[in-house]
């Protein structure tokens, strides 16, 4: 083929006044997603929520003037708003918020830190579930063929295995550790996500644009880059959002059954689980988790629907 | 349909197989052995009982007896208690079986009417009532629910009544009024999750022509919807029935254990916390057959229930 002079070629404009008109400038579909967001009021509640937990989780421990391991044993079990009474805090004038818990551990601090814990188990296992998700999903859907039906199957396989017993299994095999919960979650939790990128990868990968792309010599890498997975990104965050509170739920439910993290740890399921032992006597030892952890859930669930409306409004209902 | 069939039971019976080889080689991880206890026991003993149990054998040939007593129906005797697993299950289980069924029938019907409710009445109070009720059930874990319930309607109700009628029971599995907060604790998740989906489902279904056309030809707002619009939207939520029965199941864990049933949940929660490593194992086969078999029979169901999904094709 001839080498075609690229001088040969020029940008022959537009004229602004004769072009069919555009009366406001664009929008890109990321502004149009964050306006539409910021208009849900529920939805902008629960992220202001949410960057507040997080927030305080991340602080509040470490001003507080008690530590979550010290025990205060001359002041047991205390209600809310309880002067701290202990030698080593005199005339210090501190308060134990949320009371003491059965060994004289300030409840304020621990839920905090706690909280730290659970999130912080959550988004690791979330995040390790994403990672093997696209990596899988990706794989399989833009190759399909033989390859995708291997992997899918593989995938049903483990499917179908009901994954709490499998997390429970393996936390019994593990040392018991943050880390540990995220590996259990992550062995079984990741064939959600692997199913949707492979979905999305399918139905895009034969999309004009991305036959465009081919066309003009676009690499595999450049393709799945920038052309499948920014299309692909608002689904997987929406299910990112909708996947934290389940695993909220699996840190809180295993620590409730006795397979939480390591004891003087705190998390919101080691608490619940501590507090429904005294709850009859002391009911606002439980109520303190499980409000903690109705809360986010319920945040995080609120905003994903609302993550949902934003993107897509078609599935608005 | 044969074809659909005898894939579906093949999956089943490939899952099974991963899950038994899978619980073997995880209890084979465990530190320790059975017999290791605060006594040592002499070599001889020691040996003698590794002979009784097979454990002395290669491990290969401990995974083929191993998966021949399953299919026996064999799954060891419990470290605890020295009686068969096998006993054991089946005696619990009559409890959880009939917890688990009452709740996955309550999740059913009241998802699936409060759902109706929310779509019919759209954009209304009760829709958002509905829907708030939903969202609660969506976002609460079971064990939280099951404490409110005990704490408020068990314990709480029966002080303020002056101590006198056990409205509802706090713990066991006897009387009527001792079901009703197990059963509703175990099904509230559920019930939350069906109603969301025939909710999303219903509405699609009332934006259908054939609900267009038996309104032209002037059939009752009744009629339409029990004849036409819930037969429809149903479909969808069949499909999760297969979940709900694994997340009912496993929430009986935690529920049962909440309100003292005798159920196999509670059963799996105390062996986990003594340790009982051959009735974890056996446990853990039995539900997971149970589920899987659950998953085989709605996906089997559903085929049949639904004339439109070709099942040659699945």
């Amino acid at each position: 083929m001839d080498k075609i002079d690229k001088s040969r070629f020029g940008w022959v404009g537009s004229d602004p006044e004769h072009r069919e008109g555009l009366s406001r400038p664009s929008i890109t579909y990321w502004r149009d997603a964050m306006n539409r967001l910021v208009k849900n009021r529920v939805a902008l509640v629960c992220l202001v929520f949410i960057i507040l937990l997080i927030l305080s989780c991340a602080i509040l421990p470490f001003i507080s003037p008690f530590n979550s391991r010290e025990q205060h044993l001359s002041e047991t079990n205390q209600s809310f708003f309880t002067p701290c009474e202990d030698s080593r805090f005199e005339g210090q004038n501190h308060m134990h918020i949320f009371g003491t818990d059965k060994l004289g551990r300030d409840t304020w601090t621990r839920t905090f830190e706690g909280g730290r814990v659970s999130l912080m188990i959550a988004f690791a296992a979330v995040f390790v579930n994403l990672i093997i998700g696209i990596i899988y999903g990706g794989i399989s859907g833009y190759y399909g063929g033989a390859v995708d039906n291997v992997m899918m199957r593989i995938v049903e396989i483990v499917n179908g295995i009901p994954y709490l017993i499998i997390v429970v299994l393996l936390m019994m095999i593990l040392k018991q550790g943050t880390f540990t919960m995220v590996i259990a979650y992550a062995t079984v939790g990741w064939t959600g996500m692997a199913r949707l990128v492979r979905g999305q990868a399918l139905s895009l990968k034969n999309q004009e644009f991305v036959t465009a792309a081919e066309a003009m010599g676009a690499k595999p890498s450049r393709i799945i880059a920038k052309h499948l997975l920014p299309n692909a990104l608002s689904v997987i965050i929406i299910n990112v959002t909708l996947a934290v509170p389940s695993a909220i739920f699996t840190e809180a439910f295993l620590s409730y059954i006795g397979l939480g993290v390591p004891v003087p740890m705190p998390s919101w399921g080691i608490l619940a689980q501590e507090g429904s032992q005294v709850f009859q006597v002391y009911p606002e030892k439980l109520w303190i988790p499980a409000i903690a952890i109705s809360l986010t859930m319920l945040s995080f669930n609120l905003l994903g629907d609302g993550l949902r409306d934003a993107f897509d409004p078609r599935l608005r209902r | 349909m044969a074809k659909y069939i005898l894939k579906r039971v093949g999956y089943a019976i490939v899952t099974l197989f991963v899950l038994v080889t899978l619980t073997f080689f995880m209890m084979r991880l465990l530190p320790g052995d059975p017999f290791t206890g605060e006594k040592q026991l002499p070599e001889k003993t020691m040996a003698a009982l590794n002979a009784k149990y097979g454990l002395d054998k290669p491990v290969t040939t401990q995974y083929i007896m191993y998966l021949g007593n399953c299919l026996h129906g064999d799954l060891g005797l419990s470290l605890n208690t020295n009686r068969p697993v096998t006993t054991i299950i089946g005696e619990a289980f009559t409890y959880s079986f009939d917890l688990g069924i009452r709740a996955v029938l309550m999740a059913f019907v009241v998802g699936v009417l409060l759902g109706t409710l929310a779509a019919i009445k759209r954009g209304r109070p009760a829709d958002t009532i509905c829907m708030l009720i939903a969202l609660i059930g969506v976002s609460v874990p079971s064990f939280i629910v099951a404490s409110v319930l005990q704490y408020f309607l068990g314990l709480q109700l029966y002080f303020a009544m002056g101590k006198t009628v056990h409205l509802f029971a706090v713990t066991g599995w006897d009387g009527f009024n001792s079901k009703i907060l197990p059963v509703f604790a175990l099904a509230f998740g559920s019930l939350a999750q069906i109603s969301r989906l025939m909710r999303t489902s219903m509405l699609d279904v009332l934006g259908q022509d054939y609900i267009k056309t038996a309104k032209a030809k002037g059939l009752s707002q009744k009629a339409i919807i029990w004849k036409h619009a819930i037969r429809n939207a149903i479909m969808p939520v069949v499909t999760v029935l297969g979940p709900i029965t694994a997340s009912v199941l496993t929430g009986g864990f935690v529920v049962e254990s909440v309100f003292a049933v005798p159920g196999l949940g509670r059963y799996f929660v105390q062996s986990i916390q003594n340790r009982d490593f051959t009735m974890i194992s056996g446990t853990t086969i039995f539900y997971g057959a149970f589920l899987i078999i659950a998953n085989l029979v709605v996906d089997l169901a559903y085929g049949l229930i639904d004339p439109r999904v070709k099942l040659e094709e699945g």
